[in-house]
């Protein structure tokens, strides 16, 4: 069984194109500099329509986690268990992702990670952190 | 402002494992235990409310119902607020009776959701059709309970909050179903029990998990007047409030405060009431800690104080604030969007005085707090003995 590949739209296919070439982008307004995410039409800070994809740096620190040890599907019960984890990047905004690289049991809230990329699909690489 | 609006009558249908009735067999049962409660029939309805369900494809939920059950309706519309939408419901049941557009609406909503999928099934159709962004989340393979599990890791992190002050929870909403004959899971536990049952997603263990059940309840909203003329005791709207602070949990800008607040604060402001008013509160408990964040989150406590709250039996009946009487989703049932709405009708029965062996003594308000998403979307509703 597959497991279930992100399906970019017109408003994210920047994000996935990038993430398959290894870069790591996110939405920022040219109108008030603020970064934000997810992707959407209008800046959730000042609601401008004038937003451009930019390469983040990659640093971020991981503000929550958890071990899974229940799959949702057998697509991922190989990799059990596994952290999935929200990440809060040095730009500001916060995104999903999982800590690889390290054992699940070693991963801390305020880590320290950088970004990384997994390929799950011939044209398609995830986003993921590993320790800094 | 209050509504000029009462629940005329309460009804639900068996819980637990029911495999001898369809999604719209129970919501019939559930209706026609309501209509029975007010002594009303189904021709004096004329305004209807559902919620969508999980189990099978229907096109327009309301006129599905609506039809199933021989509502002609002057009024109908199907909420979907997820988890919160029990108490929108009554909410918006109470605005169509205010405003004259219907006499006497019926709210209905639940299904056979443990009978028509097994478990496994369940969750992986909640992980990939539930609250998690298909884009954003799912990919990286997290169960609904991880999005919480999130939420209380953080929780545990900036509070202090143990995962034996979450079993608390799951300890006394399980004493209170005991209580229920009509609860899914009744067999006493213990903190203990908890902490070994099988882990998740860390910190939560199964036993900190809503179950999965079938079932279906209803209740009918009327006019004040009209209500006091029914054969029970009408039960008033006095206040309700929503909130919305998020869609997705990975994208939420502050994880220790929720949409709680917001709903909490325009229930109590309508009702012109505050938490210490406040008899039995009928508590979203969708994992035990939902529990302990709306509670803070309500202003039942302060915040990070709510892993200290729910100890020392404070949240049981007989303590200083009972919450989910009946046994909520984590013990008494959770047919889905449904679940919620046993919070209201439990909330009825006790401001009734009907609540036999879980009566909570001179309950005169109450309130019902419903959430959905991922501690996304509320709704406070806050009732009172009419
Ligand atoms: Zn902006």
């Amino acid at each position: 069984m597959e497991r279930p590949v992100p399906v970019p739209d017109a408003a994210t296919a920047p994000y996935w194109a990038a993430a398959n070439e290894g870069r790591f982008v996110m939405p920022r307004c040219t109108q008030c500099g603020r970064w934000h995410f997810y992707p959407r039409a209008l800046c959730p800070h000042c609601s401008s329509e004038k937003l451009e994809w930019s390469d983040c740096s990659g640093r971020g620190t991981v503000y929550s986690y958890t071990v899974v040890h229940r799959a949702p599907s057998p697509a991922f019960a190989a990799e059990l268990p596994y952290v999935v984890a929200i990440v809060e990047v040095e730009e500001g905004p916060r995104l999903m992702s999982s800590v690889v690289n390290c054992a699940p049991e070693t991963v801390r809230i305020g880590m320290k990670v950088r970004a990384a990329f997994r390929r799950v699909a011939d044209d398609t690489q995830l986003p993921v952190f590993e320790p800094a | 402002m209050k509504l000029n609006a009462a629940i005329a009558g309460v009804g639900t249908s068996r819980v637990g494992q029911v495999a001898d009735r369809s999604a719209l067999q129970l919501q019939a049962d559930a209706a026609q235990a309501a209509l029975a409660d007010a002594g009303l029939r189904m021709t004096d309805i004329d305004g209807l409310l559902t919620t969508p369900v999980r189990v099978e494809h229907w096109n327009m939920p309301c006129g599905v119902v609506a039809n199933h059950l021989g509502v002609k309706a002057s009024y109908l519309s199907t909420v979907d607020v997820a988890g919160a939408s029990g108490c929108a419901m009554i909410h918006q049941a109470a605005m169509a009776v205010a405003t004259g557009q219907a006499s006497a609406v019926l709210c209905v909503a639940g299904q056979n959701l443990l009978t028509h999928g097994s478990r496994a099934k369940a969750v992986k159709s909640m992980a990939e059709g539930g609250s998690a962004h298909p884009q954003f989340e799912v990919p990286y393979g997290p169960i609904v309970p991880s999005l919480y599990a999130l939420v209380a890791q953080r929780h545990m992190h900036e509070f202090g909050t143990t995962p034996g002050q979450m079993a608390e929870v799951a300890v006394t909403l399980r004493r209170h179903a005991s209580l229920n004959p009509n609860a899914h899971k009744r067999e006493l536990i213990t903190v203990s029990d908890v902490l070994k049952s099988r882990m998740i997603t860390t910190p939560l263990h199964i036993l900190d998990c809503a179950i999965v059940s079938d079932g279906a309840a209803a209740a009918i909203v009327t006019s004040i007047e009209r209500a006091r003329d029914l054969k029970k005791r009408p039960v008033r709207l006095l206040g309700q409030g929503y909130g919305l602070r998020h869609s997705h949990i990975g994208e939420h800008v502050d994880l220790m405060s929720t949409g709680a607040v917001d709903s909490g604060r325009g229930a109590f402001k309508s009702a012109g009431l505050t938490p210490t008013d406040i008899d039995v509160a009928q508590i979203y408990d969708c994992f035990t800690i939902t529990v302990i964040i709306e509670l803070e989150d309500l202003g039942f406590c302060k915040k990070g104080e709510g892993g200290q709250f729910v100890e020392g039996g404070r949240i049981g009946i007989g303590g200083e604030l009972p919450v989910t009487t009946h046994g909520g989703l984590l013990s008494g049932g959770h047919p889905g969007l449904g679940g919620g709405f046993f919070h209201v009708v439990e909330a009825v029965r006790q401001l009734r005085g009907e609540a036999a062996e879980r009566q909570v003594r001179d309950a005169e308000v109450a309130l019902v707090h419903g959430n959905g998403g991922v501690i996304s979307i509320h709704c406070t509703i806050i009732l009172g003995r009419g």
